[in-house]
């Protein structure tokens, strides 16, 4: 299906909570409201037209004053895609949780929460993936501070003094 | 009578069949998991940090270290990636240069998971083959750039070198010896009573299972679903090439346990050769990269590109701003929701077969960290 189409059915049943089709070039992507995501996503993978059985990908993404969570999503049936974004403000970034829909979100969502400090509400398992437990700061955002130290190890090198 | 209570057991992350650093937590009851916990992150490098620091064209060597064991494949998604983002045409003959040593790689890694899946049962000897046969591509691909593991072969907008003349003539010989070879594996492995026993029915992925864990290549393939980016989303001139798409069929077993997941990716080396045969046929002449500018920045926008590798979907997306340097660039990696699903597949199987599990889906822990 074109990507026009899934958005027009998208605004028949969400109005303003789908709020631009951004025409970037290659890929445009859709811009949607985070507080609706759970609902969007529900209904893109179960209305039988549409059919996104399958998350491509989940990232996380710092927009400078914004925080932003991308989904890629693809259907296996109609081999179509689509892009949906979902702004997040940067003093309160809290997103529903879409693992309910997709299981894979289950280890992305865990990723982008450690590396951009997104919340997920009601992710069953908010546990960290690949920094460690007591790794402070989200290492992923553009004002991160690069630490001086862990756990008395130094990270700086001398090089970095130059 | 007797007090039973589950006895957790620590796996890794240095343990013979975990393939790299991975380390699962089990909780057991007697020989039986009642559950799996994975930690990764051994291998974390921060790559998409880095890529936001280094240009476009210097952040190429990194893709080599996602999958050591596929790294053209790793090379060629990126440089596609970045070449839909900033409307590159490739030169054919660079686009069947990147066909044949993508077949290549993928026989490489297929050979590496054949021997590495039977060791992990415990046979020794299928390594052993499949070494010997890997060495052979390697040489090919020494031939031609010059590394073995990490080539960083690919460039954007092409590959790095031509073929040299008698790489034709060897690669050629190496698919009439290799053909005969997979039958030798067959024998060996495939149908050994043993092998047989120890990953049909087990690992069962039904078909709605793969779909919501996003499951790619192979893993998705084993479960009886036929999904190949290279048929789908044809990319680099696949659609000109005749070959199939094996799927799970159950011929041991049931549809998506590990048999048939091990079963897919020999056939697919067969496949793989017959692609490789072709595309060396109509290989045409010309340049092997395109024109791209020495300060290379593409026009802001965003793509997501995705390639088939052997461990099923490499995917990039690129946020450009319009500079030297890649605003956002996130991996997509096939063993990243390969492993995910191991606590749901795991729970309720014997310890063994969850390395038998672990063993089928043909994971990479460096791509997963990144």
């Amino acid at each position: 299906m074109e990507i026009n189409r899934i958005v027009e059915l998208l605004k028949d049943s969400f109005g303003d909570a789908i709020i631009e089709l951004a025409e970037t070039k290659p890929d445009p992507y859709l811009k949607v409201n985070k507080d609706r995501i759970t609902d969007i996503c529900s209904y893109l993978s179960q209305e039988p037209q549409l059919g996104f059985d399958t998350l491509m990908i989940l990232s996380g993404m710092d927009l400078g004053d914004k925080l932003a969570v991308v989904y890629h999503l693809y259907s296996l049936q109609h081999k179509h895609r689509i892009v949906l974004k979902a702004e997040l403000p940067k003093d309160n970034p809290a997103v529903h949780t879409v693992e309910s829909i997709w299981q894979a979100a289950n280890w992305f969502e865990r990723e982008a929460a450690e590396m951009y400090g997104i919340t997920f509400i009601d992710h069953p398992d908010p546990r960290k993936l690949l920094l460690t437990e007591d790794w402070i700061g989200c290492p992923m955002r553009k004002d991160y501070v690069y630490p001086e130290s862990w756990h008395g190890m130094p990270l700086k090198r001398p090089a970095d003094e130059k | 009578m007797f007090d039973t209570e589950e006895l957790v057991i620590n796996m890794g992350p240095q343990h013979p069949s975990t393939h790299g650093v991975l380390r699962l937590v089990l909780k057991t009851d007697g020989e039986i998991v009642s559950e799996v916990v994975p930690y990764v992150g051994y291998l974390h490098r921060a790559l998409e940090k880095i890529a936001e620091r280094v240009t476009y064209i210097q952040f190429m060597p990194f893709t080599d270290r996602l999958d050591y064991l596929a790294a053209m494949n790793c090379n060629f998604a990126y440089a596609g990636a970045v070449e839909k983002l900033a409307g590159i045409e490739v030169p054919p003959r660079a686009q069947g240069l990147r066909v044949i040593f993508s077949e290549l790689n993928r026989i490489a890694s297929h050979l590496v998971f054949f021997g590495t899946c039977g060791l992990d049962l415990g046979a020794w000897t299928p390594l052993l083959y499949a070494f010997r046969e890997r060495e052979m591509v390697l040489e090919l691909f020494e031939m031609t750039c010059g590394a073995r593991l990490t080539y960083n072969y690919g460039r954007i907008g092409g590959v790095s070198f031509d073929i040299p003349p008698e790489f034709e003539k060897e690669t050629l010989e190496f698919c009439d010896y290799f053909v005969p070879r997979i039958k030798e594996y067959n024998e060996l492995l495939t149908g050994n009573r043993v092998f047989v026993h120890r990953t049909a029915n087990v690992g069962v992925i039904s078909q709605e299972q793969a779909k919501r864990y996003s499951l790619v290549g192979p893993n998705l393939r084993g479960s009886g679903i036929k999904f190949d980016l290279r048929k789908d989303e044809p990319y680099w001139g696949y659609e000109k090439y005749d070959f199939n798409v094996p799927v799970g069929a159950g011929e041991y077993g049931v549809v998506g346990d590990a048999w048939n997941r091990y079963w897919v990716r020999i056939l697919e080396m067969t496949e793989s050769v017959k692609i490789i045969r072709q595309a060396l046929a109509q290989l045409p002449s010309g340049d092997i990269i395109a024109k791209v500018p020495k300060v290379f920045k593409p026009p802001v926008g965003e793509a997501y590109f995705r390639a088939e590798s052997p461990r099923g979907e490499t995917g990039f997306y690129i946020v450009s701003d319009g500079t030297q340097k890649p605003s956002r660039l996130r991996i997509r990696t096939g063993s990243f929701t390969g492993v995910s699903i191991i606590p749901e597949v795991g729970k309720g199987a014997m310890i063994s077969d969850l390395v038998a599990i672990v063993g089928s889906m043909d994971i990479i822990l460096p791509e997963i960290d990144r």
